[in-house]
C-alpha cells in the first residue's frame, strides 16, 4: 500500500485549504454581491397626496393604464362575499401556499398612501415595496418593468385618487424558507428577472409595437398563457404555449394553438373587445373579465393593436387560407347525429343537453350558437375548458353579453360529461381522443367549491 | 343575494340564494306558471324561456348568472298571445296534453330567428332537445313551417337567407 509522505500530505492540505479559502472567499464576495443585488433601501414615507394635486386628464389616462393591467382583478377580494375595489386580500392559491394580494388604495396604514411616486415606480419596475421588501412574483413586475415612466406616473395618479380603504389582507401561508423574501425572491430575480423598459422592434410597424408594449407590459398576457417552471417563473422556451389557470386552460397564443380556423386579427379583436369570437367561442372563466371589465374601457385602437400583435405571433396570415374549408367542414359536422334517427346513446345525450343551442347549418355559425366543431375548448390537448364551462355555465356578463349558458353541474355526472366530451372530440374534430375523461371530469368538478345551481334531480 | 333583471319587459329584483334556478323564481315568486318543470336537468326542454333572446333551460340556470339579463317567458312573447308561432300552433292544433308546449314554442321562436326558412334538418337539430310525450312532433313540424311563412324576416348571421 502506498502512503503519502508527510510533506506531500501537508502540501495537499495547503491546496485544499487554499481552495476552501477561495470558495469561502468567493462565497462571501458572492454573498455580499447577492445582498447588494437583493437589498433595497426603504424610501421615506410621505403624507398621502391630495387628490387635487393630480390633473383630471392625468387621472383619466391612469384609469386606462389600470384597465389595461387589470389591477382590480387581483387586488380586490373575491372570496368571503367580495371586498372593496383595490383593497387587496384577493386569495391566490399557488403551489407554494396561499398568497393574499396587497391593499393598493391610498390608505396610509394598510394601503399605499405613504408611497411616493418614486416608491410606486420602483415597485412596478423592480418588484420591491416602499420599505425595500422583495415582492413575490405573483405581482407581475417582470412585465410591469417594461412600462414607461409616463404610464406609471398616470397610474399612480389614478390609484392615489381612489377611495382609501382600511383593510389589512390576511397573512400569506408561504412556508419557510421561501418566505425569507430577501433570499428567496432575491434569488428568483437573479435567475429570472430582466428589468428594463419595452424596446420597440424596428422591424415591425407602430401598431405591432403598441400591441406588444401593452401585451408584454401592463396587460401581462403571458402571465397566464405561458407555462411556469418549478420555481414559478414563465418558461421563456415555451412562451405563449398555454397553461392551466384555476382549472381552466389559458390556450396557446402562438402557432401551437390547435383551433381549425386561425386566430386572425378580426377574431382576436372581437374576442378581446366583446368577449366572443364568432369562429372560436366565448371568453369564459378567468378570461371573462379581461374583455368585459377591462379591455372594453380602452380605446378601440389599443385593442386592435393587441389583436394585431397576437395575429402575428400565431402566424394567422399563413394559416387563414384554410379557414373557409375549416368552416365548411365544421358546418357539415355540426348536425352529426342531430338529424334523423339516432342510435348512438352518447349522441342522444348530446342531443338532449346541448344540441338545441349548438346546432348550426348553412355557411357559418349563427352568433349566439357557439359552434363546437370550431370551438377552442374542443380542440385543445385537454378537456379542461369543455368540462369547466359545462359545470359553471356562463353568466349573462361572461362570454357573449346578455346570454347565459346553464350549469350542467347537477344535470350531468362525471360519466355523462366524459361521454359527451369523448363523443364531441371524435365526431367534431380531427384530434386524438382525450384520455381518462371521467377522472378529469371529477377533477374539474372538484375545483368548484359549491354547485352553481340547486337543481332538482 | 339580491339580483336585478328584467322579465317580460318589467324590472324585477329578487332576493334569493345565488344557486336558485330561474324556473323557481318565475313560477313561485313571479307567478309566471306558463313555464313548466319537466326533468329538472335540462334534458327535456319544458322549462325553456328566452335569456337575451336565446332559448335557455330555466331549470338549471342559476339566478346568480342573470344579473342585468332580459328574460322573456311564454306570457311575454306577445301581449295577446298572437305571436306567429302561437297562431300556427293553434291553426295546426298542435298540443295534446299541452305540458311541453310553452317550452316548444319558446324554442321554435329562436329556431325561426336563427333559421327563418328552416329545413327539416334545422328543425331536427334545434328542436331535438324539446321532448313531447304525446308525440305531437309531426304537428310541431307543420306549425313551425307555417309560422316561418308568416314571421317577419328574423335576424340571422349564417348567410342562409
Amino acid at each position: 500500500m502506498v502512503t503519502d509522505s508527510p510533506d506531500k500530505k501537508s502540501g495537499r492540505w495547503t491546496v485544499i485549504k487554499r481552495v476552501a479559502a477561495a470558495v469561502v472567499g468567493l462565497g462571501v464576495l458572492g454573498g455580499g454581491g447577492f445582498l447588494a443585488y437583493a437589498w433595497y433601501p426603504s424610501i421615506a414615507p410621505i403624507t398621502p397626496p391630495q387628490p387635487s394635486s393630480f390633473s383630471p386628464d392625468k387621472i383619466r389616462r391612469g384609469a386606462l393604464v389600470a384597465a389595461a393591467g387589470y389591477c382590480s382583478e387581483c387586488h380586490t377580494r373575491q372570496d368571503l362575499g367580495g371586498g372593496p375595489d383595490l383593497a387587496g386580500d384577493y386569495k391566490m392559491e399557488t403551489p407554494f401556499g396561499d398568497l393574499f394580494s396587497s391593499n393598493i388604495t391610498p390608505d396610509p396604514e394598510t394601503g399605499i398612501g405613504t408611497w411616493s411616486e418614486e416608491a410606486f415606480r420602483r415597485a412596478m419596475w423592480k418588484g420591491v415595496d416602499r420599505e425595500g421588501t422583495q415582492l413575490y412574483p405573483a405581482f407581475p413586475f417582470d412585465h410591469f418593468t417594461q412600462m414607461t415612466a409616463e404610464d406609471i406616473s398616470d397610474l399612480y395618479a389614478f390609484i392615489m385618487t381612489r377611495p382609501a380603504v382600511h383593510l389589512k389582507p390576511r397573512d400569506n401561508t408561504i412556508p419557510f424558507p421561501i418566505n425569507i423574501r430577501l433570499i428567496g425572491q432575491g434569488a428568483w430575480k437573479l435567475l429570472y428577472f430582466t428589468p428594463g423598459r419595452y424596446k420597440p422592434n424596428p422591424q415591425k410597424d407602430a401598431e405591432w409595437n403598441r400591441g406588444a408594449y401593452l401585451a408584454e407590459g401592463a396587460s401581462h398576457c403571458s402571465s397566464c398563457h405561458t407555462p411556469r417552471d418549478f420555481m414559478g417563473a414563465e418558461k421563456q422556451s415555451a412562451k405563449y404555449d398555454g397553461a392551466v389557470i384555476d382549472g381552466w386552460i389559458a390556450p396557446p397564443l402562438n402557432a401551437h394553438n390547435p383551433t381549425p380556423t386561425a386566430w386572425t386579427e378580426d377574431e382576436l379583436f372581437a374576442y378581446l373587445r366583446n368577449g366572443v369570437a364568432p369562429l372560436h367561442g366565448p371568453a369564459g372563466g378567468p378570461m371573462s373579465p379581461v374583455p368585459h371589465t377591462f379591455l372594453s374601457q380602452l380605446p378601440a385602437s389599443d385593442v386592435h393593436a393587441i389583436a394585431h400583435y397576437f395575429a402575428d405571433l400565431d402566424h394567422a396570415a399563413e394559416r387563414q387560407s384554410g379557414d373557409a374549408a375549416a368552416v365548411t367542414t365544421a358546418m357539415q359536422r355540426s348536425g352529426t347525429d342531430l338529424v334523423g334517427p339516432t342510435v348512438d346513446p352518447d349522441a342522444k345525450l348530446y342531443q338532449g343537453a346541448c344540441g338545441a343551442c349548438h346546432y348550426n347549418s348553412g355557411k357559418g355559425p349563427v352568433l349566439g350558437r357557439p359552434e363546437l366543431a370550431l370551438n377552442n375548448a374542443l380542440w385543445l390537448d385537454e378537456p379542461n375548458n369543455l368540462f369547466m364551462v359545462m359545470l359553471h355555465g356562463l353568466t349573462a356578463e361572461e362570454g357573449q353579453s346578455h346570454v347565459a349558458m346553464p350549469s350542467f353541474y347537477t344535470a350531468l355526472d362525471d360519466h355523462d360529461m366524459a361521454r359527451i366530451a369523448a363523443y364531441l372530440r371524435r365526431t367534431r374534430t380531427n384530434r386524438p381522443a382525450w384520455k381518462d375523461l371521467e377522472k378529469k371530469a371529477a377533477e374539474a368538478r372538484a375545483t368548484l367549491k359549491t354547485p352553481p345551481v340547486n337543481a332538482s334531480r | 343575494m339580491t339580483i336585478k333583471f328584467e322579465v317580460n319587459g318589467k324590472p324585477v329584483e329578487i332576493d334569493a340564494p345565488a344557486d336558485t334556478p330561474l324556473l323557481w323564481v318565475l313560477r313561485d315568486d313571479l307567478d309566471l306558471t306558463g313555464t313548466k318543470f319537466g326533468c329538472g336537468i335540462g334534458e327535456c326542454g319544458a322549462c325553456t324561456v328566452h335569456v337575451g333572446g336565446r332559448a335557455t333551460r330555466s331549470c338549471i340556470t342559476p339566478i346568480s348568472s342573470l344579473e342585468g339579463a332580459s328574460i322573456t317567458t311564454i306570457e311575454g312573447l306577445d301581449p295577446q298571445g298572437n305571436h306567429p308561432v302561437q297562431e300556427a300552433w293553434r291553426n295546426q292544433q298542435v298540443p295534446q296534453c299541452g305540458y311541453c308546449q310553452s317550452g316548444q314554442i319558446m324554442q321554435a321562436v329562436t329556431l325561426l330567428n336563427d333559421f327563418p326558412n328552416p329545413t327539416d334538418a334545422d328543425i331536427d337539430g334545434v328542436m331535438g332537445g324539446s321532448l313531447c310525450r304525446c308525440m305531437t312532433y309531426i304537428r310541431i313540424r307543420k306549425a313551425i313551417k307555417e309560422a316561418a311563412v308568416n314571421m317577419p324576416g328574423g335576424e340571422t348571421s349564417n348567410g342562409q337567407n
